[in-house]
């Protein structure tokens, strides 16, 4: 990094704090705070709700699975993410945002019973801990890979073992002091500042590399059919990439994890919840869909281009000449180097491992001149904070809502709601920090967590789709699915495991019954048995318990709620016909790569 | 609420915008070897910069409409 990247980095980071410190006086009540004051204008909360999932997951793991899947990748988006979208925003916004919750486990209080609420808040809140986390750990891990404060730190004549840690506390007092003083809106405002971001430093990454490639005809001539069809090889898990067959992939990804994430999950459903009428509302996941469409472009693209080049050693900016002893990865993509002794990894059969990971970063320090490089290496910063603050936001509200104010102290003042939620906001990134150093020392520890989150998320949609649609499914009901539906997810992935594997944390730990192609399919196939069993169960218990009182559930279910009133708006800015466009959009997209 | 954010983001985009383009335009073309010869830096910054002054331009209209719309809606509220 030389003088002009810091420029633009220090630049970006004034902005956002200045941000914080200018929402700060609008803050006076918890809504506010947590709701942004129901105030935000469609299109802020539509892009904020698509960048608060582009966090360090998505910019660099979906720049690694282009390099490792190909075009396949986009199935994350289209059929991943699209049609989930257009849902939420049509069919469920209505009782989300009409029901007045102010959270999505308040949702669950109000159409189910209390214990419902309880067991998606607490499990949530500890996700979000984790992801806030795990988030914090990979921006300090790419600063310490890429070098970015080497040469800072030598000339302050500091120790280069700190920069992990500086790193770390850098990135939590910023989005700490943002949050804290802005609340939602300012982590809405600064996911709108890093979409934006992400488009001007990720556009001409693509743009150069398809220049140096010989452009879309020319990447299919380089790696061949298998990395640039999205669908031809699906009619079997063994004649395409990803390892899956067309059926788990639809309903494992397109339906039971994708409507799972983006119709259940608070982190994004929390940003059309600030919008400020319900027409607002309906619009913001299909505002957020029109970009979601494109990305791939942006974040996939630059993943197929760094293992379509010709493969040369990936020198960082301030290494020395051990980089060129290194055996050469593919494209400009490195092997796996252990950290400690410095030797390429090797994998259970003894060979070499592409660190995939470092794609997107290569490309950018590839084609990046100074000046560039510093709004592309922003970018990616920007959009790891911005995954944090989106879960530390989330956290804040579900915490003082539905666990503090519901169990711990209720019937405070608001002023009082609206200190913990500042609380909340300190301790909450003081628990990511140390979940972070947690990521850093036990990886596997990480590993199971989140495979523990992978079984709770697994069923929730069934519960939704059967607590918005049938208004005969009753608390009892919904509780025991859940329940059951975690324990047949975990059941399920007890009993498999992927093609490869060794038992253990990737399976197989009861009895090994059935082998999948790839780790992929048993992802997929493990979320279909939980929803499954959740939304049978949930019926069956639903049907032998009382049913809830209709008087009650006005609001809450489809069949008892009177459909939204339009807002006069132009035939193309109707939450209909935008659904209509990004579908087809979607479809087209789909036939292009097919 | 509190600000609109086309006011900041046009702001930061425009001075994105400057900076990358001075930068281009003054520093010594050799170094853009890696970006296959293009002086990404001047042309990117110009149309950063464009999408900066658009967005300061759009955010100063809401403004001026939006302070219309307070002066004007309690009188025409009076009327009913």
């Amino acid at each position: 990094m030389t003088g002009i990247d810091w420029l633009i980095l220090i630049l970006y980071f004034a902005f956002v704090l200045g941000i914080g410190v200018a929402l700060k006086s609008s803050m006076k009540t918890s809504t506010d705070f947590f709701l942004a004051g129901r105030a935000i204008p469609a299109w802020v909360c539509g892009l904020a709700f698509m960048s608060a999932n582009l966090g360090a997951q998505e910019v660099i793991g979906m720049g690694a699975s282009g390099a490792k899947y190909g075009i396949a990748t986009s199935h994350f988006y289209w059929i991943g993410a699209i049609p989930a979208m257009v849902f939420v925003g049509i069919f469920m916004m209505p009782f989300y945002y009409g029901s007045r919750a102010r959270s999505v486990p308040e949702y669950l209080r109000l159409r189910f019973d209390e214990k419902t609420r309880g067991l998606n808040a607490i499990s949530f809140a500890i996700m979000t801990i984790f992801s806030s986390g795990i988030s914090m750990y990979a921006i300090a891990k790419l600063i310490q890979t890429l070098h970015v404060f080497d040469g800072v730190f030598q000339r302050l004549g500091l120790n280069s073992s700190w920069i992990f840690d500086v790193a770390i506390l850098i990135s939590a007092v910023v989005v700490l002091v943002y949050t804290f003083l802005g609340g939602l809106s300012s982590a809405i405002y600064n996911e709108v500042l890093q979409f934006f971001l992400i488009v001007a430093g990720f556009l001409p990454l693509s743009y150069l590399g398809l220049k140096n490639v010989g452009g879309w005809s020319g990447l299919k001539a380089t790696l061949g059919a298998s990395y640039t069809h999205s669908w031809s090889g699906m009619g079997h898990a063994n004649t395409n990439r990803l390892g899956v067959e067309w059926f788990g992939l639809v309903m494992g990804l397109g339906f039971v994890l994708s409507f799972g994430y983006w119709c259940t999950d608070f982190l994004v459903v929390q940003r059309a919840m600030a919008a400020k009428s319900m027409s607002a509302a309906r619009r913001t996941p299909l505002i957020g869909a029109f970009p979601k469409m494109l990305f791939p472009f942006l974040v996939i693209l630059p993943g197929l281009i760094a293992i379509a080049l010709p493969a040369q050693p990936a020198v960082p900016p301030n290494a020395s000449a051990v980089a060129s002893v290194q055996p050469l990865g593919q494209g400009i993509i490195p092997l796996k180097v252990d950290a400690t002794s410095g030797k390429p990894m090797l994998d259970n059969n003894g060979k070499t491992q592409l660190d995939y990971d470092l794609a997107v970063p290569s490309m950018l320090l590839h084609y990046f001149p100074p000046g560039m490089l510093g709004l592309g290496l922003t970018a990616l910063l920007a959009s790891f904070m911005s995954g944090m603050a989106g879960n530390v936001t989330a956290f804040n509200t579900v915490w003082t809502y539905d666990i503090y104010q519901s169990y711990i102290r209720p019937g405070a003042t608001d002023q009082h709601y609206l200190w913990m939620g500042r609380a909340s906001t300190v301790f909450g990134i003081a628990f990511s920090i140390a979940a972070a150093y947690m990521a850093n020392r036990f990886n596997n520890i990480m590993d199971m967590l989140q495979l523990v989150f992978a079984f709770v998320n697994a069923p929730l949609f069934a519960t939704f789709l059967l607590g918005m649609f049938w208004k005969r499914t009753t608390g009892h009901g919904a509780f025991t699915g859940l329940l059951a539906g975690t324990a047949a997810a975990a059941i399920h992935h007890g009993l498999t495991l992927p093609a490869g594997a060794v038992t253990g944390i990737k399976g197989g730990w009861l009895a090994i019954t059935h082998t999948y192609p790839s780790e992929m399919a048993q992802n997929f196939w493990t979320a279909i048995y939980a929803w499954s069993t959740c939304f049978v169960v949930t019926i069956v218990v639903s049907l032998m318990t009382r049913a809830p009182e209709e008087s009650k559930l006005v609001g809450l279910v489809y069949s008892l709620t009177p459909r939204p009133e339009e807002e006069p708006l132009a035939w193309y800015a109707k939450p209909a016909s935008l659904a209509v466009m990004v579908i087809a959009g979607t479809v087209l997209l789909n036939i292009i790569f097919w | 609420m509190g600000i609109d954010i086309r006011l900041p983001l046009g702001s930061l985009f425009s001075l994105l915008g400057i900076i990358l383009f001075a930068y281009g335009a003054l520093g010594d073309s050799s170094r853009y070897q890696q970006s296959l010869g293009v002086n990404v830096n001047l042309y990117w910054g110009i149309v950063l910069l464009a999408f900066g002054l658009l967005m300061l331009f759009l955010g100063r209209r809401g403004a001026r409409s939006a302070a219309k719309e307070e002066n004007v809606s309690p009188s025409a509220r009076a009327g009913h």
